[in-house]
């Protein structure tokens, strides 16, 4: 089992927070070398230090489980050190977000095994929805939050669009009148960030705006495109 | 040699003049002449006509019994934090204080902080300390999560409450009152408040009056007579509007029945940050407006009687923004007025309402919510 994303944190770009990893055994954590196993504890008894598959945190597993109860422990290390583990289930919780297009009918029919665009998965249907989900999720954590957004005026964009309304992100190229030219939604995103949050440049590159985007996109799933609409 | 042409600045001063020397001898007949000059001095200027030269369609009925003014949804911050929505309500004073006539008293329309903190609240107080009329409070849900009501009640006195005015009964509500949802999830006071600040956080419950408010109602009106006018003031709109932002109270139709035996009520509620018009029966609602920022239209559910106000420039942090007056009538339906700061006011007229929307409209815009 294993589980990784990348998360962009508060500060300074992304942090990258590769979790679980289970097959301790193996390479799933790094034992601190034998040296620092306890002496006591001979027969059997004693704790292993480890370093947590978050590659920071240190933790400590009985020197003799094996199996399931080793795995359960290093869990449990694990998720005491992240109580933010569940953001993506906390933030669709708290800010109603519309779900990615149901692929399903990919799984039917298609041309036979020798082709193979046809032959899709249930597991990957799975992965494309989880990975774009989370995109999104990540873009609404931080559209709802001054922190994130970097506001100096504890401002952010959900205080002028709930769930994300009035972005219309689907009239975008347009010639923005105030602006003087045309631009795109990033733009908009990025005037907002540096006007009314007051917060500072953000190039379009960085994974806070890409976030941004693809949380607004969402949003506004379903509605057609007319660019260029005022 | 007489000049054959006349700038548009020459135009604009003398149809401004004539507008002021004509308001000394004003009665019926010269006041339509003045308001057409009123018209003309404003078109010959390009500019959107003065809230001063508003009056035209009020004048046009019957003259109110009284005025109030409103200020509502300030959601200040510290100055240090945020200085705009402090502004904003500085602004929101000067506005009412400068009316001419005063008008009877001056309604504050809830959600006064942001995060209910006592240093927001304290500010909030201190600067609507400013206000020259009588000040009736009411509180919003960005006044109350934080510490459920302590510092405001300590501020400003009970939430609910209720009083007579010059024939009208007026009632003051808290409807934003939602079930626990904090204590099962161990969430801190400041946890609470954040997550009712959010328009769009669904983890909140819905606003709601509550069995103990809906029981103090009935004792209160208890002894109002059905021909007397009630006014109701509320922060979220007495109906259901829009779940998942709170435009909404969830036993509105329990308070809506207890006001049914009215022939007039009027309720006035803040929260929603726009002009919002509804009839439901005998009750009007209206909606006024924040000092702080416009919210969108909801994407559905708008009563059929709203006129949108156009969608705000977000370029112009006011634009969107106001506060307003409210002219009762004798038999207590209200013309509604919208003072948004950046263009024209726009009043939601009794006769609007009362004919359900063929006559006395209110312009309506070109561009509306996404």
């Amino acid at each position: 089992m294993c589980v990784d994303f990348v998360r962009t944190g508060a500060g300074k770009g992304a942090v990258a927070a590769v979790l679980a990893a289970f097959a301790l055994a193996g390479a799933g954590c790094e034992e601190r070398s034998a040296l620092k196993r306890p002496a006591h504890g001979a027969g059997g008894g004693g704790e292993t230090e480890v370093i947590l598959c978050d590659g920071s945190t240190p933790g400590a597993v009985a020197a003799a489980a094996t199996g399931q109860v080793l795995a359960d422990s290093l869990m449990d290390q694990w998720k005491r050190a992240h109580p933010e583990r569940d953001w993506v289930e906390v933030e669709k919780e708290q800010h109603e977000l519309k779900p990615p297009a149901d692929n399903s009918a990919l799984l039917k029919g298609g041309q036979g095994p020798e082709h193979p665009y046809g032959r899709v998965t249930k597991q990957e249907l799975l992965l494309w929805a989880r990975e774009t989900e989370k995109f999104v999720v990540e873009g609404s954590r931080i559209f709802h939050s001054a922190e994130l957004l970097g506001s100096t005026v504890a401002v952010s964009c959900d205080m002028c669009h709930p769930h994300a309304a009035n972005t219309h992100p689907e009239t975008y190229p347009k010639y923005q009148t105030q602006l003087g030219r045309a631009v795109l939604l990033r733009d908009m995103i990025e005037w907002c960030i540096e006007n009314p949050v007051r917060g500072a440049h953000l190039s379009g590159d960085d994974p806070r705006m890409r976030a941004l985007e693809a949380y607004i996109i969402a949003q506004r799933s379903g509605t057609v495109m007319v660019y260029g609409k005022h | 040699m007489k000049i054959k042409h006349k700038s548009v600045e020459t135009r604009y001063m003398e149809a401004r003049r004539e507008f002021f020397n004509g308001l000394a001898r004003v009665d019926r007949r010269s006041f339509l002449k003045i308001s057409a000059a009123a018209a003309g001095a404003a078109a010959a200027s390009g500019l959107i006509p003065y809230h001063s030269f508003q009056p035209v369609a009020v004048a046009a009925e019957a003259q109110p019994a009284f005025k109030f003014a409103y200020i509502s949804d300030s959601h200040l911050y510290e100055k240090h934090i945020n200085d705009r929505f402090v502004r904003s309500l500085l602004r929101a004073v000067e506005d009412v204080n400068a009316l001419d006539p005063q008008p009877d008293f001056v309604l504050y329309g809830g959600d006064l902080a942001q995060l209910g903190r006592p240093k927001e609240l304290k500010l909030g107080a201190e600067i609507l300390k400013g206000v020259k009329a009588p000040l009736r409070m009411m509180v919003g849900e960005h006044d109350w999560y934080l510490d459920l009501g302590a510092q405001w009640r300590e501020l400003f006195g009970a939430p609910t409450y209720s009083f007579d005015h010059k024939g009208v009964h007026f009632v003051t509500l808290n409807s934003v009152v939602e079930r626990d949802f904090w204590t099962a999830r161990g969430l801190t006071p400041m946890q609470r408040m954040m997550t009712v600040a959010g328009l769009d956080n669904g983890v909140q419950s819905p606003f709601s009056v509550g069995a103990e408010q809906l029981e103090w109602l009935r004792n209160d009106l208890a002894g109002v007579a059905p021909t007397t006018p009630v006014v109701v003031f509320s922060h979220s709109p007495l109906y259901k509007l829009y779940k998942k932002w709170n435009f909404w109270t969830d036993d509105a139709e329990d308070v809506q029945a207890l006001l049914a035996r009215f022939a007039n009520v009027t309720v006035i509620h803040g929260h929603t940050h726009q002009i919002l018009t509804n009839r439901i029966g005998s009750i009007h609602f209206h909606g006024v407006l924040a000092t702080a920022w416009p919210w969108p239209y909801a994407p559905e559910g708008l009563p059929e009687l709203t006129i949108q106000m156009s969608r705000p420039d977000p370029f112009n942090p006011m634009d969107g923004c106001g506060n307003g007056e409210v002219h009762v009538h004798a038999d207590g339906l209200v013309d509604k007025v919208y003072n948004l700061w950046n263009r024209a006011p726009i009043i939601v007229g009794r006769r609007y309402l009362v004919s359900n929307g063929k006559e006395a409209v209110p312009p309506a815009p070109n561009r509306i919510s996404y």
